[in-house]
């Protein structure tokens, strides 16, 4: 057999011949913590699973860099800039990694670049907001990233071996992006009034895109059972959220921070979990359906990006083959 | 020309000297160079890492994981095994009881 695997599985669809036994026999292996890899046995609708969330997900590295990637030029000294370089360099490369553990799934990563930049295919909520002060550049990197680790270790464990891998380095690198975060907002809430108004400030904007990064309510969410039985997902979202919270809530309130009243936040005691008024699903879906502040800017920029790099994958390419080298007018 | 799908290279890295390399995932590039030049970008960046390999992934052969009873043992192998032996206690019968 040829690795990597390009032939996919036949009759891997509800009603094709043999696919209960399949099934069966592929469900009894996630079950055992096997992992899948490329080639084996799958369900048709467990590779279009991971095949979209894992685009998504790199969809969203590449779009995370882009309101913390605006911010380099502005950065407040030079060791804060050299560590958003850094990040943001991770946060691109994350989204190389992810591109190829989709493509492993039979998905050509043209195709995904594509889809981002005409809109067909989603980002994270939260970066369809803008970045508007330093302190938002501060929350990103330390409560969105605390967000973004808690789902992506639970990923980690999952059932589809390429994915899992991937994101076992992605972690690694964002334990930087957290501490750095966390660095950042401890300078701005121990510094002058303007400092600490300035963060409580961006807390007070970027709450509502945190309360949603995990996703629709399990109540709402239409994946999850599925996702959960496939061990593609081992936790639910509100499962995530309110792990998020409790680690993270307290470290806000050690900080001086609050959370705006109207999310009714309160601890219960029975229940050892932080209740709160439930964020609009409605708005959450239209967000991420392209319609958020910062939709438009964000694919606009992405395209750009990809159009001004046509000539360097070009003039690589030319290398490659042993031909001249065309580069862009101005540029000879 | 939008975009290129490059034939892929399977990345290999050594952490140290004497050490072997390890598969660490596979990226696009037009040549071996370029490979090598992307695959430090991509997997080299944060942990030590003394070398690279980069392999074109065709030229790979892979057993299928269907057929992993090939690495079956058919019948009792244990007399290769170390752990296959109550040697120890034969030798300590025969006065022998240093390590063997």
């Amino acid at each position: 057999m040829v690795y990597p695997v390009q032939e996919m599985p036949l009759n891997d669809k509800q009603g094709d011949p043999g696919y209960e036994e399949n099934l069966a026999a592929f469900e009894a292996r996630v079950a055992r913590g096997d992992k899948v890899e490329p080639g084996d046995w799958m369900p048709n609708d467990y590779r279009q699973q991971l095949i979209r969330l894992i685009h998504v997900h790199a969809n969203s590295e590449i779009c995370g860099a882009l309101p913390e990637g605006g911010w380099i030029p502005h950065a407040p000294g030079f060791k804060r800039k050299l560590a958003l370089v850094s990040k943001v360099q991770d946060e691109v490369g994350h989204a190389q990694l992810l591109y190829r553990a989709a493509e492993t799934l039979g998905k050509p990563r043209e195709e995904m670049v594509e889809e981002l930049i005409s809109g067909k295919s989603k980002y994270s909520n939260v970066f369809h907001y803008h970045a508007e002060t330093w302190a938002d550049v501060a929350v990103i990197a330390w409560l969105i990233d605390a967000a973004a680790i808690i789902n992506q270790k639970m990923m980690a464990e999952g059932s589809y071996g390429p994915y899992s891998r991937a994101l076992k380095r992605i972690c690694y690198e964002e334990a930087f992006h957290l501490t750095h975060g966390y660095d950042m907002c401890i300078s701005l809430a121990t510094g002058s009034k303007l400092q600490r108004d300035m963060l409580q400030d961006a807390i007070n904007r970027w709450w509502k895109p945190i309360m949603m990064f995990h996703g629709p309510s399990d109540k709402e969410s239409k994946h999850t059972e599925v996702l959960m039985r496939w061990r593609i997902k081992l936790k639910s979202n509100d499962a995530q959220r309110q792990e998020f919270l409790k680690k993270y809530v307290p470290k806000m309130f050690n900080l001086g921070l609050t959370i705006p009243d109207e999310w009714e936040f309160r601890y219960d005691e029975e229940t050892k979990e932080w209740q709160y008024k439930e964020p609009d699903w409605d708005e959450f879906l239209n967000v991420v359906r392209g319609n958020g502040p910062a939709s438009a800017l964000r694919l606009q920029t992405r395209r750009l990006a990809h159009e001004e790099g046509t000539w360097v994958r070009e003039a690589l390419t030319a290398a490659a083959a042993g031909e001249n080298v065309p580069v862009p007018v101005g540029m000879n | 020309m939008t975009d290129t799908q490059w034939p892929v290279f399977e990345v290999f890295h050594q952490q140290a000297r004497g050490e072997p390399h390890v598969h660490v995932g596979s990226i696009h590039a037009p040549d071996a160079e370029m490979a090598l030049v992307l695959a430090k970008e991509q997997y080299a960046r944060r942990m030590a890492c003394v070398n690279l390999w980069v392999v074109p992934a065709e030229a790979i052969m892979a057993t299928d994981y269907e057929d992993a009873d090939i690495f079956d043992h058919g019948t009792d192998k244990s007399y290769r095994e170390s752990t296959g032996y109550q040697t120890t206690k034969r030798a300590k019968a025969i006065g022998d009881t240093a390590e063997i």
